[in-house]
């Protein structure tokens, strides 16, 4: 079975003759993952502005307006900002459900802190520990004792959600005609209303930056690597030496914080802190997620994706509006919407789910 | 070559409840050579590999490593010893390129700057891996390619040439030519030799007996937890082997 021939000197040549596997070109061909991910960014950008043309043709007067646009992207940044969290905890093959309430519960504390007479500063922290207090509860929970991610944050979407209802027994906060402030100070609402050049909303250059820090933690970084890895092959990831457990419960608790910082934004964008804000968010999150290209089965993904695919389903829920559509219906357009986008994606990457 | 063996295993033990796996195995390797280590199912040889590799603690006995007594009580003790193991459903991160699995949990750390914020030096862990299949005359076209993209055969090459970045002195490979086609197979034979050519003392557990008549210079048997055989590749047909595994033969009753 093996040839006799001498070993010493001979170049082993392991490429498989039967070009089962295609590996072809350049010996420095520098490589498929980026290319693949390109094309994903091509296509998503093309669907976005035949979108926007189909738009513009539609709603000629409230579409193409700068007003329109930035608002819309406001709306995707506090999205993207919480799915930037998502995004590395799907990569490393897990799922958070809780991200939504979080984020409600979070702009709740906020404006909790803020409405009892605590400074700025203040109000924002507590938020940002709100959101990372549950993403710890989430990892521990999933990395110490082993849960699965699916049924512990649907616990803990259900908890935190209760908490927003419970806290404020319903009202938003502050409202008219209850104890303390009667608006929140401007010192905090301009965290989500503030504009560069008078265009630009604060929200979306919060989500620019934090999208390029966490891009090149992901990419660059050893801990980086270290959660593809783990979301890639835990037990080659175990025997490699990498500490699996405390990759996950890091992922959680950023994305936790992350989701924080979305509600805080929110929260300062309204005005209030709602107890019903960002009810259903994490099913948008998940779609941007998953449609800007990351994989449910870990591994992979990134963020850049992530903004275009938010984006996207933002455009959608505008335009539908827009067009006047009644908003009780536009839930069917949206799931209709995830669905081809998911089928697109499935077979122009002629991948199957094993 | 020296008189201390590289690994020396003294009267290991293990039980797993009732269950006697392993019953006072003696094993040496000597430096720069190949153990085929061999067995009918349940005969121990994972057993006593996962012992040495740390993954399992022996009930009784003792390892030296390079004549110093030794305390294995875990796969990062092992590997800091310069152990490692390959394992036979290649332990790799398919999604990853092939440098990444190289370098998986010992990535390079980026020095000035990128040390202060966690980088990992991306094109020295391309080059030494480039350097390192070059050395085991491994062909792959790219160290960036994803391993999902490779044949059964360089995945294995992959996991193989992963144990010689950190100067391995001996390396375990269990079944590593399980999942492969014959092709395959043949190469990565070659390649156990090749790391020998390199020093590498090899520990080979396969139920191919061909195999393990080809590449080993010694040939352990196992058979219920204990040694029944252990002898210089010399003359040795399957036959022989064979006897062992199913208990006509005993050198060691």
């Amino acid at each position: 079975m093996v040839e006799e021939n001498e070993m010493s000197g001979k170049q082993i040549d392991f490429r498989d003759p039967s070009g089962q596997v295609s590996i072809t070109g350049a010996r420095h061909h520098r490589v498929s993952a980026l290319e693949i991910l390109k094309m994903r960014g091509v296509g998503l950008i093309l669907v976005l502005i035949i979108m926007g043309a189909v738009l513009t043709f539609l709603a000629p007067k409230s579409f193409p307006t700068a007003y329109n646009l930035f608002n819309v992207l406001r709306d995707v940044s506090y999205i993207s900002i919480s799915a930037f969290g998502e995004c590395m905890v799907i990569i490393t093959a897990g799922i958070d459900l809780s991200v939504g309430s979080i984020m409600g519960l979070s702009g709740i504390m906020s404006a909790l802190a803020i409405a009892g007479g605590m400074p700025t500063l203040i109000g924002v922290f507590s938020g940002l520990a709100t959101g990372a207090f549950f993403g710890l509860v989430n990892g521990l929970l999933i990395s110490k004792i082993r849960m699965p991610p699916f049924i512990i944050t649907l616990g803990t979407m259900s908890i935190v959600r209760g908490l927003c209802y419970g806290i404020t027994g319903g009202w938003p906060i502050p409202s008219k005609g209850r104890a303390g402030v009667q608006s929140l100070p401007e010192s905090f609402l301009i965290l989500g209303r503030g504009m560069v050049f008078d265009t630009v909303p604060y929200p979306v250059i919060f989500m620019l930056v934090l999208g390029l820090i966490i891009s090149f933690f992901l990419a660059r970084t050893i801990t980086g690597r270290h959660i593809y890895a783990t979301g890639d092959n835990p037990q080659a990831s175990r025997f490699a030496g990498i500490r699996t457990e405390n990759i996950k419960l890091l992922v959680y608790i950023l994305c936790g914080l992350l989701s924080g910082i979305g509600g805080i934004l929110m929260t300062a964008r309204l005005g209030t802190g709602d107890p019903r804000g960002a009810v259903s968010y994490e099913l948008d999150i998940i779609a941007a997620v998953v449609l800007g290209g990351t994989s449910l089965m870990g591994g992979e993904g990134s963020l850049p994706g992530v903004i275009l695919a938010a984006a996207f389903m933002r455009l959608i829920r505008n335009g539908l509006t827009l067009l006047g559509s009644d908003p009780y219906w536009q839930p069917v357009a949206i799931g209709a919407v995830i669905i081809a986008g998911a089928m697109i994606d499935h077979f122009s990457k002629g991948r199957r789910v094993e | 070559m020296p008189e201390v063996p590289l690994v020396e295993m003294r009267g290991i033990s293990k039980s797993f409840g009732a269950v006697k796996a392993l019953q006072n195995v003696e094993l040496a390797l000597t430096h720069n050579e190949v153990l085929g280590l061999i067995g009918d199912n349940a005969a121990g040889k994972s057993t006593l590999m996962k012992i040495l590799s740390g993954v399992y603690l022996p009930d009784e006995g003792e390892i030296l490593f390079e004549g110093k007594k030794t305390h294995i009580t875990g796969p990062e003790e092992s590997r800091n010893l310069g152990i490692e193991m390959v394992y036979q459903d290649f332990a790799l991160a398919n999604k990853q390129d092939v440098a990444s699995n190289i370098f998986l949990g010992r990535e390079i750390p980026k020095g000035g700057l990128g040390r202060l914020f966690n980088m990992f030096d991306r094109r020295k862990m391309d080059r030494e891996s480039e350097a390192l299949l070059q050395r085991l005359k491994i062909e792959i076209d790219s160290v960036r390619l994803k391993v999902e993209r490779l044949s059964g055969g360089q995945r294995q090459a992959v996991a193989i040439a992963r144990s010689l970045a950190f100067n391995a002195k001996a390396v375990i490979m269990d079944e590593p030519t399980a999942s492969l086609s014959v092709a395959a197979i043949g190469k990565v034979l070659e390649l156990v030799k090749q790391l020998k050519e390199h020093g590498v003392s090899i520990i080979i557990i396969s139920h191919r007996l061909e195999d393990i008549l080809h590449v080993s210079d010694r040939i352990m048997v196992l058979r219920r937890g204990r040694r029944v055989g252990d002898m210089q590749n010399e003359d040795l047909k399957i036959t022989d082997l064979v006897e062992y595994m199913v208990g006509a033969r005993d050198d060691f009753a």
